[in-house]
Order: structure tokens, then C-alpha cells, then sequence
């Protein structure tokens, strides 16, 4: 359970880096701490699995899905989510 | 561990809360179980409205059913989420629930099971209403209710919020709860992982207050476990106790401190237990079938086609908000008209007469004239919120909206103001923050209005030429569109000098869920448009109402019998040789309002409106403007002594305008002064029922004043720079 910081920097890729259609599990769930809470909240935890829905939108909107449901970020807010190095 | 009886007492109904995970049907449950007995529930200090229904159920009697807002969690990211966690948790100004029913999406079943857990640990009596379970065979899932109810120990009822299958059982697992509730016990499903995370848990427990925990161990355990969670230093959560903030403040800085996440620990505690326990309720087939709703989005979160497609559904509404609406709103006209010419021929003639037909009737038929665009608007937004359409607006006016301060949900009610700044008041409840919400109000009164038309129509008709530019484009088309782009226009400043300004704060990050698409269902729709249109008529009406009947009073009085009495001898002399008096009628009424109240007030405010180019007789029509601005048009005919009985269109009302001269010879209206009045008219807040719907949704004056007060000021200063600049530039 729950990670540590110095160990998860090693080898750590942001969620922007997604392609659409890719999926990834998450790492890190950074952010600011409503923003941080409502998205663990949601789902979006160490080890859960995420699918980058789509990235090309108006303005910079991502849309992912995460346990079933579709949730749509901003890009530049989406930073703070971090990702497994791909095998 | 000892559990305080929380079932019914016997002088009073239970309270079940219905509460669940936004976009999971629980309104529409809410809507089937209680039909059509719902009132909105007066709390103090409530703004969201919270519906509460009541049922007969057959061991427990009456109780009464309240439909808490949709919540993610209880940790709250905006208004209505707060007054979702105090109604659950039984917080001033709520009663605590005897029971709380959790809608849950079976279709999205960790998420909501999340949600389950929380109000599970609070020690309520329980029951599940498992919603869509018709929709999982198509996303290739399995869910076992029976398992689900073992591994929770509350009752589990499927349903379906559509077609209401299930809704019988789920009423007879709600009175049997009820029931059984004064022996109900806690179960505890999340373990916390650390002995740090427990020692903080206990610590904070010590100072949740008695009437909180009403003696239960379990129950102040998981409250402190809320507290260390969910507290924020600013949030608007007045009841929590002093000692309790400073305890978990003082805990969070330990942990940070020691390299601990408090938030973290304690969700990911739930989730572990959700993660362990899921599949035993529920299978997944192994290959998932791609969603329609993704299929499309695909089209409609297009950024070219998307974009396009949602500009042409906004024309559509907005068209229809003018045009559909126009021939209902004729038709309320004329039924109050026939309604005040029948009161004419009734009764004899008189100020009471007078004050009925032009004061009272005139009065009800300018609140219910609106009632058609309203119901249209409402009918608009429901379907968006039904379908799932309206969290793609969100998505899409995302980018635009922020250039401006403003969240994307904001763009709906922005473009409702063109027909009516009241409704589109009311609209901003979908918005997340109150800073946001307030923030749209104040710039919704500067979209222009459909009362503003007739008075654009009127001033365009009578000073601009029928004349083409470039021999084709129309001078009076061009200036109407030009005076609904400046506004606009206006609008977007506004939005963004506030945003800046007064209103300067960080972009909340956004965390948008974009709902599955279904169907919309259509009684809660309909339902829902009448809801919001009956507030409308409550609260603003009565307003609009009053204030119609006050400047009413305002334009016919101080009487003055000299006067009264010279005209009837007139009248009768008129009378005498079988001539007509309606001349004479026309010139009275003029003379009579020159004399009343509002002509003094017109006389007063001449010296601040003059540099605006305008005298004192259109200072009375911008006086009768404020019980709403078409009034200006009927006011000007009475002033210029063409009747009341006029509208923009009318023939006489122009000639007179143009006919108008100022002491020196020269004419009152030029196109400049045309030009200037429009602009006032386009920012000034003249309209009473707006400042009401402001008060009411924002519980102050401060902010109708200040509207008022900065439209004001905006419009004044528009209207010199463009009278005295057009003057200098030598217009005349």
C-alpha cells in the first residue's frame, strides 16, 4: 500500500504522455488536495488502470476512463498524474 | 460497542435520505417513489433547493423521503456536495435521516460502492437501490446483488430508475429497515492499515460532540475519520465545534510532517477493501463491447464537427426561445387584454377601474408573459441534463469560458439571458462554486434581454432611416444586431475585468464526468421544467408584481381636482356636441403624469441625464422602465399623449417621437440621442425582478446593489461617451 516518493521519481512517465486508446496504470496522484482527493475519491489510485478516451479536443481537455467511468481533465491539471513505465 | 436507537419515534415521521453518486437516477426514483406529493423543504440558509416527498409505507406509517444533492463522496467540492454531507450526517440545519437509501450505478460499481462504504461507517440504516442493472449485459458485465448483500449486511434492492422495475421491492426493503432500524448494528468493512492513521482516528474522536455521536463509539469514529478526510480551512461548514478543527488540523501537520498522506491512507483503505471484495459480486465478460456512447462522442467532442454541432443546437434554442415562444406570449397578451377591456366595459369608470385594468391586470400579464420562454428554457436545460449533453457543453466551452474567469458551465445560462435574465439567474445552479455562480449572475443582466427588443425596435423604427448600406444591408437590421453584439460583447468585459478584479481567484482544477448518453425521461424533464418555472413565478412574480403596482401609483398620483375637474368640463362640452374625446383623454393622461410622482422624479434626475442627451419626459419612461423595460414604450405613449394603448409598432408613438422638440426649436430625438438611449438601455440594470432573483439566490443585498449600482454607472458613462463624442465628432 501507498508509495514512496524517492523510489516512484526513478521511473515515473506523466499521464500526458498517453496516446489515445493507450492504457497505463497509475502511480502518482498529485495535485492540489481537493483536486487530489476527489480524483482518489473517484478511483484513480496507485496500481488503478487508465485509457486515454481522447486528447485532441477544443481547448486542452483530456477524457479518460478510469474504472468504467469517463472523466474529463485538463491537460495542464492532468500533469500531476504520473504512470508505469511501459514494459 | 453500543448503539444509540436510531429508528422512528412514535411522534414523528421517519426521514429517509436518498442520496447516491451524481447521474445515477436517484432523482428519478426520487420522482417515481413520491409522484407528485414534493415540496421544496425550507432550511435555513439553503439555497439549493432540496425536494422532500412524502409516503405511506405499510409497518412504519407516513414518512417523509429527501432528495439529497448528488454527491461524489462526503468531502465536498461545492455547495451542493456540503449540503449533501449534512443532510446524510445530520448536520445543522438537517435532522439526521433514520435512513438512508444509496442510489448506486451498477455499471460503475467501485466508484459508488465507495460512497456506500462512507455512509455505512456512519452507522445509518441502509438500503441499496442497485440502479441499472438493465444496462450491464451490454457493457459485458455481471453483478450478484445476493453476494453483495452478504458482503455489505445491508439490503440490496435492483431497480431500474427507467422503467421502475424493482421500485416496489425497494419500498418494502425501506419499511422493513425502518422497522428493524432500533435494532440496526454497524458493520465495520475498512480496516485501517496503520497504527499511525488509528492513533490519529482516536485522537480526533475525542472531540466529536455528543449530539454528533449520540453516544456511539462507531459513530465517532467514523466522523473523525470523515473530519480528517473532509475538513477544509475554508469551508462553509459553520457547525463543526473549534476543538474538532484544531485537533485535525493539528494531526494533518504531524503526518505531513512524518511523510504521511492522511487523504491517501484512508481512501485507499476503502478501495482496498472494494478491490478485494469486487469480484465476488460482479463478473466481467471477456470481451468488453466498445460503449455507443463513446461511438458518439466521437462525433460530438469533435473539435470541428463538435464545436459545430453544439453552435447549431444553441441557435436552435435560442430561435426558439424568440420565435416558438412569440406567438404564446401573443396570446397571454391578448387574453389579458380582453381581460382589461371586459373590466372596462364592467365597470364604471374611475381610478379604481383604472388601477385594475392598467395597474393590476397589466401587472400579472407582464409576470405570466414570460412564462412561455421560461418553460421553453427550462424544458432546454433539462433535456441537456438528462441526456448527458450538458456536461459536452461543459467540455467543449471549457477553453472559451476560462479565457473570460468563468467555468464552462457557465455558457448555458450566459446564452439563456438573451431571452430572460431571471431564468438564466436560475440556471447557475448547475454551477460547482458559489464564486462562479455570483460571478455569472452579475454578467447575465448585460446579455440582452428580450424586454430590451421592443425598445430598440421602437427607437430604431422612429429615428433611422429604412435605408440600405452598400445598397443591400439594412441600417435597421445592422443596428439591431450591432446592439445585441455590443452587448455581448459587454458581457464577456465585464466577465473578464470582474474575474480579474473583485472576483480574483485560482481556476479550480476540473474534474469533468462525462455520463453515459440515455435516453431522456421524460416525466422528470417535465416535472423538473415546471419545478424551476413555478420558482420563477413565486419568487420573481410576486416582485415584478409589486413593483409594477408601486410605479403604477407612482405615474397617476398626486390627483389634483382643478385639474380633474377642468378636463371634465371639457369632456363634457366635448360630449355635448358629439365630437370625440379621445384627444382630450390622451392629453389628460400626459398632463397627469407630467404632475405625478414619477414626472417629478424625471424632473429630478434631468441635470444627471441630460449630458446623455436625454430630457425629462424620457427620464419618466426610464422611471416606469423599471418594473420592466417594455414598460418604457406604454410609458412614453402616455407622456407623449398617444394613449397607453400603444406598442413599438405603433404609428402614432413614432410620429410623436420624431415630432418631439426641445425648447429652442430643435427635435428631441436625433438618431444620436436614439443611439445613446439604446445603449442605456442595453447596460443599465433596469429591471426589478432580476435584482430579486439575484437576492434570493445569493442571500444578500450586497450583490443586487452592487449589480445595480455597476450597470449603472457602466451604462451612464457609455451613454456620455457616445452622445458627447458623437456631438464632438459633430453629429447632431
Amino acid at each position: 500500500m501507498g508509495y514512496s516518493e524517492t523510489q516512484s521519481q526513478l521511473a515515473m512517465r506523466p499521464l500526458n504522455d498517453l496516446r489515445p486508446g493507450d492504457r497505463a496504470r497509475l502511480t502518482r496522484v498529485g495535485g492540489e488536495r481537493g483536486f487530489r482527493r476527489r480524483l482518489m475519491e473517484m478511483g484513480f489510485l496507485p496500481g488503478t488502470e487508465v485509457r486515454l478516451v481522447r486528447s485532441v479536443g477544443i481547448g486542452d481537455l483530456i477524457e479518460l476512463e478510469v474504472r468504467g467511468a469517463h472523466i474529463s481533465l485538463r491537460r495542464s491539471e492532468a500533469q500531476a498524474l504520473y504512470l508505469e513505465p511501459p514494459r | 460497542m453500543s448503539s444509540a436507537p436510531a429508528g422512528p419515534r412514535a411522534d414523528r415521521r421517519a426521514r429517509v435520505a436518498i442520496a447516491g453518486n451524481p447521474n445515477t437516477g436517484k432523482t428519478t426514483i426520487f420522482n417515481r417513489l413520491t409522484g407528485a406529493h414534493q415540496k421544496v423543504g425550507n432550511y435555513a440558509g439553503v439555497t439549493v433547493e432540496i425536494h422532500e416527498g412524502r409516503l405511506q409505507l405499510q409497518k412504519s406509517g407516513a414518512i417523509d423521503l429527501i432528495d439529497v444533492p448528488g454527491t461524489y463522496s462526503l468531502s465536498a467540492r461545492s455547495r451542493e456536495e456540503e449540503l449533501a454531507i449534512q443532510a446524510i450526517a445530520g448536520l445543522e440545519p438537517f435532522k439526521s435521516p433514520d435512513l438512508v437509501v444509496v442510489v448506486a450505478d451498477a455499471t460503475q460499481l467501485s466508484r459508488n460502492l465507495y460512497f456506500v462504504l462512507q455512509v455505512l461507517e456512519l452507522g445509518l440504516p441502509c438500503v441499496i437501490a442497485l440502479n441499472m442493472t438493465d444496462m450491464l449485459a451490454e457493457r459485458g458485465l455481471e453483478v450478484d446483488a445476493r453476494a453483495l448483500e452478504g458482503e455489505l449486511g445491508v439490503r440490496v434492492v435492483e431497480c431500474s430508475a427507467v422503467s421502475g422495475k424493482g421500485l416496489p421491492e425497494l419500498l418494502g426493503a425501506i419499511d422493513a429497515s425502518l422497522a428493524a432500524a432500533g435494532t440496526h448494528v454497524p458493520r465495520r468493512h475498512t480496516a485501517l492499515e496503520s497504527a499511525e492513521l488509528a492513533e490519529d482516528v482516536l485522537a480526533v474522536a475525542a472531540t466529536v460532540p455528543l449530539v454528533w455521536s449520540r453516544g456511539s463509539l462507531e459513530r465517532k469514529r467514523a466522523l473523525a475519520l470523515w473530519a480528517l478526510l473532509s475538513l477544509e480551512e475554508h469551508d462553509e461548514l459553520a457547525d463543526v465545534p473549534p476543538p474538532m478543527r484544531a485537533c485535525v488540523r493539528e494531526r494533518r501537520e504531524q503526518a505531513a510532517a512524518a511523510g504521511r498522506t492522511i487523504d491517501a491512507e484512508i481512501i485507499q483503505a476503502r478501495y482496498a477493501w472494494i478491490d478485494s471484495h469486487l469480484e465476488r459480486f460482479l463478473k466481467e465478460a471477456a470481451n468488453k463491447p466498445k460503449s455507443r456512447t463513446e461511438r458518439i462522442d466521437a462525433l460530438l467532442l469533435n473539435p470541428v464537427a463538435g464545436f459545430g454541432i453544439f453552435l447549431l443546437l444553441m441557435g436552435i434554442v435560442f430561435q426558439s426561445l424568440f420565435t416558438w415562444a412569440s406567438p404564446m406570449m401573443g396570446g397571454i397578451e391578448s387574453v389579458f387584454d380582453a381581460l382589461a377591456d371586459w373590466m372596462r366595459g364592467a365597470l364604471p369608470a374611475g381610478l379604481g377601474r383604472e388601477f385594475l385594468t392598467e395597474g393590476l391586470i397589466a401587472g400579472v400579464g407582464s409576470v405570466l408573459v414570460f412564462l412561455p420562454q421560461i418553460l421553453m428554457l427550462f424544458l432546454f436545460i433539462g433535456l441537456m441534463e438528462d441526456t448527458g449533453y450538458m456536461a459536452r457543453a461543459a467540455f467543449l466551452m471549457d477553453r472559451v469560458m476560462r479565457s473570460i474567469g468563468l467555468s464552462g458551465r457557465a455558457f448555458v445560462p450566459m446564452i439563456s439571458g438573451y431571452a430572460c435574465a431571471v431564468p438564466a439567474i436560475l440556471a447557475t445552479r448547475t454551477m460547482e462554486r458559489q464564486r462562479d455562480r455570483t460571478l455569472t449572475m452579475l454578467v447575465i443582466p448585460l446579455m440582452s434581454c428580450s424586454a430590451r427588443l421592443p425598445v430598440y425596435a421602437l427607437i430604431i423604427g422612429a429615428l433611422f432611416p429604412p435605408s440600405a448600406v452598400f445598397g443591400f444591408v439594412p441600417v435597421q437590421g445592422l443596428l439591431m444586431v450591432g446592439m445585441y453584439l455590443f452587448s455581448t460583447l459587454m458581457a464577456l468585459v465585464a466577465a473578464a475585468v470582474l474575474s480579474r478584479t473583485l472576483f480574483k481567484a485560482k481556476t479550480p482544477p476540473l474534474i469533468l464526468e462525462l455520463p453515459p448518453y440515455r435516453m431522456p425521461h421524460w416525466p422528470s424533464v417535465l416535472r423538473m421544467m415546471w419545478q424551476r418555472s413555478r420558482a420563477f413565478l413565486q419568487q420573481a412574480g410576486g416582485v415584478i408584481l409589486a413593483c409594477t403596482v408601486i410605479l403604477w401609483v407612482l405615474l397617476h398620483f398626486p390627483r389634483d381636482e382643478a385639474r380633474d375637474s377642468s378636463f371634465e368640463t371639457q369632456r363634457t362640452a366635448l360630449v355635448a356636441k358629439g365630437e370625440s374625446h379621445s384627444e382630450l383623454d390622451a392629453r389628460e393622461a400626459a398632463e397627469n403624469m407630467r404632475h405625478s410622482f414619477g414626472g417629478e422624479v424625471g424632473h429630478a434626475i434631468e441635470p444627471a441625464i441630460a449630458p446623455l442627451g436625454f430630457d425629462w419626459k424620457i427620464g419618466i419612461g426610464l422611471v416606469g422602465a423599471f418594473a420592466a423595460r417594455e414598460v418604457f414604450v406604454t410609458t412614453l405613449g402616455v407622456v407623449y399623449g398617444a394613449g397607453g394603448d400603444v406598442d413599438e409598432e405603433s404609428a402614432t408613438l413614432r410620429s410623436k417621437i420624431k415630432a418631439e422638440s426641445r425648447a429652442d426649436g430643435k427635435p428631441v430625438y436625433t438618431p444620436l440621442v436614439g443611439l445613446s438611449l439604446m445603449i442605456f438601455f442595453a447596460l443599465a440594470c433596469q429591471c426589478m425582478s432580476t435584482l430579486a432573483a439575484v437576492k434570493r439566490e445569493t442571500q444578500s443585498w450586497k450583490w443586487p446593489v452592487f449589480l445595480f449600482a455597476y450597470m449603472g454607472v457602466l451604462a451612464w458613462v457609455a451613454s456620455f461617451v457616445v452622445y458627447q463624442g458623437g456631438r464632438w465628432l459633430g453629429f447632431a
